[in-house]
């Protein structure tokens, strides 16, 4: 309601800045980011450097923490694994995004499919799909391999280093996947024309001109594939562990062992951050120079390559990768699932619902665990969406003067290793004066903090696509900042807010790093229970629980592309 | 269809106030000195400007001359760091106070038409009588008659997504018309259509204009949509209003170079005063020729603006002097634009050409010996 005289002034300043509420909103924004972000890496800072008895500053945690030949040795292992995932999974993904993007093989739908399934994998469950598969003389591979050349001993060992590699390359290359096929989605084939017109041929055109057009894209992706693998808990905790190879996440993971040296993790974390905010800085250069693929946003007009006969070659080797990654894993998981024992091969005597009727009403605490973990991510999704929201309305609308700093903080997340986050929120929250220690809030906030940068990258696009002028519309007919918020803003936002809700529902459900420092016996949740489950080699229960899982994943995900549309999921952001 | 549709409501929806009851329903607009900086860079710089009730101005320039940002000072999305508007007298911007937009009973037309999406046309019209918290059958006879008057009336159930970029233009300017504004904004209304409909939305916004008398200010870099649109324009240059006048005032009467080479085409001519005539590159003319009190300047040159269509051109010599001027010259180059011929003429004498705009059906060969006539009473003297 505006009665018609009511046209007095305020104080400029007073309304640039917004009324109290916007004021009061801004400060409770940066007091949440202060908690979630900046407090936990603080305290990992400071911490790194106290004398656990009096607190005074000391450098004796980073003595005991690259002191020992083992953690140093965790530290290399850990380099060299994420190298070898990276070259490795740009050796796998490289010939198939050109393959989809670029020539007429057929299929591409399936394809795109399956790796979006690898994608959506959680690898720790790929790994223990690849320990029913190759593990020594017992796995699947290794049982026909001995069958067909009657040899006494398998031929794939898993549990070993390059076991390691290969089972984490299978679930990390759709990040190089997806980074290079956009670029050669968005990539004019005019480009490559040019190049045919001037006299050269497929291979050197796609050498000389294409390969070095998306060199950026494969370069950020990957280093966010070897990041992403140096901060990889689950695969190494499934497969490194027992074959006795350490590697940086497990050392971090042994200084919460008893006797737990908080100040030695702290000082462990430190490479990691360092490492992590070098390579990024890294990307940014890269990214910077050079006009990046999006060069034309116009993707009509393209000529597919025609392979002839290599088509089917082609095909056949992106069948490979998926079978590798998805299908036969998926395969070995569900037999397990319905098998009294796995070892036992398919048969009907050997048919069982048990494992399912086990890991959902027997065991003591699975229901409580299952509820648990849909609850904490729906929850953090719930959260990180309206903080991210609030955060990029604040900084679209410059609502106050330090929003650059906002920004960064809300982005500094996606930098920091999960597994250093969980390590920060241990030390920042579960000693007095916030002791949070066994509370669904330090999960819930834990992912919350984790999974903020999605959330708020996909808030800051989504409000750049609306025309600000939309607001001021409603502010000159009358409405107020609110009053544009729940009549326009809002309804223009509900399918990229739900998009963005769903892009943190899934990884906070499967999310293993940061819950396995903060989780208690009350609220453990899916993944803590599955490496628990795989520890005791109850293969069977744990397969029957990751199928169930996968099929909420499949099924979430099933759903949100039937109500928001394809472009949700796998798409660079 | 009556004169103004909705001025009958006006008590209706002011009632309990005495002074607003007694407002005209368009407000008059005084901008005293209005300067905004963005950094160092001034983006208006000192704009002074009284607009009556009911007048359409328009500010235009090309872009970067600040016209934008004077109308998002005049809607209050930006304070100005100097200077201050008044509204009906009442001061609603200053650096230190300013009314903000939605308290100021104006409305605006923008750029991207900002035509909500998630609502139906009528629920867009409807929008800002809702704010006012009208009965609803009264809202849903007002949006009838406005969209009626926009000609959108079968289309009142459709989403913007399903319109054309001209029936959005249609739904913007009845989502602003309905409310009956004290002030009317339009940013660059019609820069998004195409140059057909942008034709015809011209002479639209004109005969609205006409039908509601809304104080209106319109902001466009588009010399022709200016022309047809405004009762008065204002020629904007860096920040600054160079002229304001009625169109044809601006267009005959530039007062300075800026003025006359930005709207329409033009021939800029310096001459030398000399004792009883002004002697130009090629050709003189008396000064007695130019009528009483238009030549300020008596020492030094003048630079006049005359227009290619003030010029005659002939194949043949002038029998007679009527007061007007005889050049000869040789025709050097002609280009053919459809509705006119293009000649430059080079004067006899001289070495600088003159434009001359001619009709379709006087043709004539580069080489030939032209004459031309010119009215030194449509040379317009320029700063």
């Amino acid at each position: 309601m505006m009665p018609a005289h009511d046209i007095r002034p305020v104080s400029t300043a007073a309304w640039l800045r917004g009324s109290l509420l916007w004021k009061a909103l801004a400060v409770l924004t940066v007091a949440l980011l202060l908690f979630l972000v900046a407090n936990p890496i603080l305290r990992i800072v400071i911490t790194s450097f106290q004398d656990p008895a009096d607190g005074s500053l000391v450098l004796e945690n980073y003595a005991i923490a690259f002191g020992s030949v083992r953690s140093l040795r965790a530290f290399a292992n850990s380099i060299l694994y994420g190298v070898g995932v990276t070259a490795l999974a740009i050796i796998v993904a490289l010939p198939m995004a050109w393959a989809v993007s670029r020539t007429d093989m057929p299929c591409k739908g399936l394809v795109r499919g399956v790796v979006l399934g690898a994608f959506i994998t959680p690898s720790y469950l790929g790994a223990v799909g690849w320990i029913l598969l190759a593990g020594p003389n017992a796995g699947w591979l290794n049982q026909v391999w001995m069958g067909l050349t009657g040899s006494s001993s398998g031929i794939i060992n898993i549990f070993s280093f390059s076991g390691l590699v290969f089972v984490t390359t299978l679930y990390s290359f759709p990040y190089i996947f997806v980074f290079a096929s956009d670029s050669l989605d968005l990539l004019s084939s005019e480009m490559e024309d040019a190049a045919n017109i001037l006299g050269a041929g497929t291979l050197r055109t796609s050498l000389k001109v294409t390969l070095p057009l998306i060199l950026p894209a494969i370069s950020a992706g990957a280093i966010i594939t070897f990041l992403d693998t140096i901060a990889l808990f689950g695969t190494p905790a499934i497969i490194a562990l027992p074959a006795r190879i350490n590697v940086m996440t497990l050392q971090l993971w042994q200084f919460f062992e008893f006797p737990v040296r908080v100040e030695a993790a702290a000082a462990y974390s430190i490479p990691l951050i360092a490492i992590t905010c070098l390579l990024f800085g890294l990307q940014r250069l890269v990214l910077g120079r050079r006009g990046y693929v999006a060069l034309t946003g116009k993707t009509s007009q393209r000529r597919l390559i025609v392979t002839g006969r290599w088509r089917w070659a082609l095909l056949g080797y992106c069948l490979l990768i998926c079978s590798l990654a998805v299908f036969l894993p998926f395969a070995a998981l569900s037999q397990a699932a319905f098998s009294t024992a796995w070892g036992k091969g398919l048969s009907w005597t050997n048919f069982t619902l048990h494992n399912f009727a086990y890991v959902l009403f027997e065991h003591p605490s699975s229901a409580q665990t299952i509820a648990n973990t849909f609850f904490y991510a729906a929850s953090a999704a719930t959260l990180a969406v309206a903080l991210g929201l609030t955060i990029a309305y604040i900084l679209n609308r410059k609502l106050v003067p330090f929003g650059g700093a906002l920004a960064m903080l809300a982005m500094t997340p996606f930098v920091i290793p999960g597994i250093v986050l969980a390590v920060g929120f241990y030390i920042a929250y579960t000693s007095p004066p916030l002791s949070l220690y066994g509370t669904a809030a330090i999960l819930v906030l834990a992912y919350t903090a984790r999974f903020l940068p999605v959330a708020f990258a996909n808030s800051v696009a989504a409000l750049r696509s609306i025309n600000p002028e939309m607001e001021e519309a409603v502010r000159i007919l009358g409405g107020s900042r609110v009053t544009a918020l729940t009549k326009v803003l809002g309804p223009l936002l509900k399918k990229s807010l739900a998009g963005s809700w769903i892009l943190v529902l899934i990884p906070a459900m499967r999310e293993l790093s940061t819950a396995i420092f903060l989780v208690s016996p009350n609220t453990r949740v899916l993944p803590v229970m599955l490496l628990d489950l795989s520890e005791d080699g109850n293969f069977e229960a744990m397969a029957a629980l990751g199928v169930i899982l996968l099929v909420t994943t499949v099924l979430i995900v099933a759903i949100s592309y039937r109500l928001l549309g394809r472009d949700i999921i796998l798409k660079r952001s | 269809m009556p004169a103004r549709p909705f001025r009958a409501d006006t008590n209706q929806e002011a009632s309990g106030d005495d002074v607003s009851s007694q407002r005209p329903i368009a407000s008059t607009l005084r901008l005293i000195d209005v300067r905004r900086g963005f950094g160092a860079m001034m983006a208006v710089d000192g704009v002074s400007l009284d607009i009556q009730p009911g007048e359409l101005v328009s500010l235009l320039g090309p872009s970067g001359c600040g016209k934008t940002t004077m109308l998002r000072m005049l809607a209050g999305f930006l304070p100005p760091t100097a200077g201050r508007i008044e509204m009906d007298g009442q001061t609603i911007s200053s650096p230190g106070m300013t009314v903000p937009p939605e308290r100021r009973q104006m409305s605006m037309i923008f750029q991207s038409y900002a035509v909500w999406p998630n609502m139906t046309v009528a629920e867009n019209v409807a929008f800002g009588l809702k704010l006012r918290s009208m009965s609803r059958a009264t809202i849903a006879k007002k949006v009838r008659d406005m969209l009626e008057l926009v000609k959108l009336a079968e289309l009142a159930d459709r989403y913007p997504g399903e319109l054309s970029g001209g029936q959005q233009q249609r739904v913007a300017l009845a989502r602003a018309m309905v409310i009956q504004p004290r002030v009317l904004l339009l940013d660059e209304p019609l820069s998004n259509l195409d140059a057909a409909l942008r034709e015809e939305m011209r002479f639209e916004i004109r005969r609205l204009h006409d039908a509601f008398r809304f104080t209106t200010v319109y902001v466009t870099h588009d010399q022709s949509e200016a022309m047809v649109t405004s009762d008065r324009i204002a020629v904007m240059k860096n920040g600054r209003i160079e002229q304001i006048d009625r169109p044809y005032s601006i267009y005959n009467e530039p007062k300075t170079r800026f003025v006359a080479e930005f709207i329409g085409r033009t021939n800029l001519i310096t001459g030398t005063v000399a004792p009883d005539e002004i002697v130009f590159n090629g050709f003189a003319i008396r000064k007695a020729l130019f009528g009483a009190g238009r030549l300020t300047n008596t020492n030094g040159t003048i630079t006049f603006s005359l227009r290619p269509q003030s010029i005659e051109i002939r194949s043949t010599p002038p029998n007679s002097s009527d007061g007007q001027v005889s050049v000869t010259g040789a025709l050097i180059q002609r280009t053919y634009l459809g509705d006119s011929w293009d000649y430059l003429v080079q004067p006899a004498g001289g070495d600088a050409a003159l434009r001359i705009s001619a009709p379709p059906a006087q043709m004539l060969e580069v080489g030939v010996p032209v004459w031309l006539r010119i009215d030194p009473r449509q040379m317009a003297a320029v700063e």
